[in-house]
């Protein structure tokens, strides 16, 4: 089972480190990430594999969002189901 | 790994353009509640409702959590209540009382199904059971009633039709303290569906399995936007768009009604691609014919305007999802839509053009504020209007007015929420009320002998 978390807001120092050990601890591998800055803007997306998630999904997608208040960036962690439902055909 | 855009337009459809799932809806059979006495009835359809949909808040929750897309309303739509009470019509009331207490105990908003369908023929439980409809509204907070009185299969039933102007009216008096506010909670139908998710209109029909699920999407936001990056283009093109935007929207809908389906222990009924407003800014039905070119949403170029979006919201979501149902188009209720809401007060959008475009999209005049003192068989002959261009059109209609006590044109009504509000519009001052005491049934039209 896999989800995407996005990571967008203004470019700072550290964002991956801080989000991927932060994925770390609660079972998630990161297995592909592609980022993309565009003035100052950053935007990242990563696939993660969620298989030994040690918390419910819905749990990991709100702490995901209080880090992100925390770091001044959003980030969002959604079931990839969305996206082919949505993207793919 | 996938497209960076196409998830980045996602995001930004959920979270600039006010993309949601409108209401994930759960139609509950109370045929196997019915009883020896209206009391066990009332009972049984309690704890029916109460165990069946006890975990629609939690999953629905949960699954906004895990997809990140906002599931906005959670309802329980069950069987015409004048079915189950048709042998002791006097406990209706009690019966929807128990479904009022049951969407407390749910947690949900909205409940539907105080209905009654008398399209053809209303027999004397049903009469008994209409007339029991405004006080109902009046007593309960959450419970959503509606009336079939016409197809295009069995004509108009005028006496139902005449009937259901008083209902309205006495709602609206019976709930005058909130503007009739009873009035937003009642609708009037021709070619009712079964299987609607939205309210009020809501209720399970007797063809429905026992359990169902059915999701509602939206999306007027997500539409105008896409239609805002191409100003230039013609309207092949405009077309091409929406049916593409509403493929993705009703595909996020599809995921989500059968994962909801599987959790809640139901059957997947079917998504209602509809495009449905709220009165927030940004997610307005009228914007998108601003958008199309219309400098005010009544202006001539309306109806072709909305024909072309409610067309094209189908076929885009048609193949997105493999059971579409329900009312699936565009709604146009217009206390609800900010674009709406100020079309009326410039007074450039009036109750005519409004049954114009009832013509072509889905449903009909809905949440429409009129004067309190209209009478009673001005606004039958309002629904029955209605009803006969859903009766001819092979389509649903429906009348949702509010006659506002003690209001007039040039006064307005605010009912909160997503309910928004509306100045009062004017209504024909002429009077059919010799039409509409004839009584009688207007006959089905040629078109429905296929026989």
């Amino acid at each position: 089972m896999r989800a995407v978390v996005t990571v967008t807001g203004k470019d700072k120092k550290g964002i991956i480190a801080k989000v991927s050990s932060f994925l770390a601890e609660r079972g998630v591998n990161v297995e592909d990430i592609s980022q993309t800055i565009l003035q100052d803007y950053f935007a990242m997306i990563m696939l993660v594999d969620i298989a030994d998630l040690n918390v419910e999904l819905s749990e990991l997608a709100k702490e995901c969002d209080d880090l992100g208040r925390e770091i001044g960036m959003s980030i969002r962690v959604q079931h990839e189901a969305i996206f082919n439902a949505m993207h793919n055909i | 790994m996938f497209n960076k855009f196409d998830v980045l337009e996602t995001i930004d459809m959920i979270e600039r353009e006010h993309l949601d799932i409108r209401t994930i809806t759960m139609g509950i059979s109370l045929l196997p509640c019915v009883r020896g006495s209206g009391e066990e009835t009332a009972q049984a359809v309690y704890d029916t409702v109460c165990a069946k949909a006890k975990n629609i808040v939690r999953v629905a929750e949960q699954l906004s959590g895990e997809y990140g897309i906002p599931i906005v309303n959670k309802r329980v739509s069950v069987t015409p209540v004048s079915l189950i009470c048709a042998a002791f019509p006097q406990a209706a009331p009690a019966v929807g009382r128990a479904l009022d207490y049951a969407a407390h105990e749910l947690g949900i908003d909205f409940l539907g199904g105080y209905s009654a369908l008398v399209h053809k023929g209303m027999a004397d439980y049903e009469e008994a059971f209409i007339r029991s409809i405004p006080e109902l509204l009046a007593t309960t907070e959450r419970v959503c009633s509606s009336v079939n009185i016409g197809s295009s299969k069995s004509g108009i039933n005028m006496d139902a039709v005449r009937l259901m102007g008083e209902v309205v009216k006495e709602t609206a008096e019976r709930t005058k303290e909130q503007d009739g506010l009873g009035c937003a909670k009642l609708v009037v139908f021709a070619n009712a569906v079964e299987d609607n998710p939205f309210m009020a209109g809501a209720f399970h029909g007797v063809g429905e399995s026992g359990t169902v699920i059915n999701v509602g999407v939206s999306g007027p936001g997500v539409v105008k936007h896409a239609l805002e990056n191409i100003p230039d283009a013609n309207l092949n093109d405009a077309a091409e768009t929406i049916k593409r935007t509403a493929f993705k929207i009703t595909r996020a809908g599809q995921l989500i009604a059968k994962e909801a389906a599987k959790r809640l222990n139901a059957e997947f009924g079917i998504v209602d691609l509809s495009l449905a407003p709220t009165p927030v800014m940004g997610d307005s039905v009228a914007h998108i014919l601003e958008e199309l070119g219309l400098e005010c949403v009544g202006g001539h170029g309306t109806t072709a305007a909305l024909a072309m979006l409610n067309d094209a919201v189908k076929k885009g979501g048609v193949m997105a999802s493999s059971h579409v149902g329900g009312l699936s188009g565009a709604f146009i209720p217009v206390s609800e839509d900010i674009g709406m809401i100020e079309a009326a007060q410039k007074g450039l959008l009036h109750i005519d053009k409004l049954e114009a475009m009832t013509a072509v999209c889905s449903v009909g005049l809905d949440m429409i504020a009129i004067p309190g003192k209209t009478p009673a068989t001005t606004i039958s002959a309002i629904i029955a209007d209605e009803a006969a261009i859903g009766m001819i059109n092979n389509k649903t209609t429906a009348v949702r007015v509010i006659p506002v006590p003690g209001k007039d044109v040039g006064d307005s009504v605010e009912f909160g929420g997503l309910l928004g509000r509306a100045p009062i519009m004017p209504v024909n001052p002429t009077d059919s009320s010799r039409f509409i005491l004839r009584g009688g049934r207007i006959p089905a039209p040629i078109h429905s002998n296929k026989n």
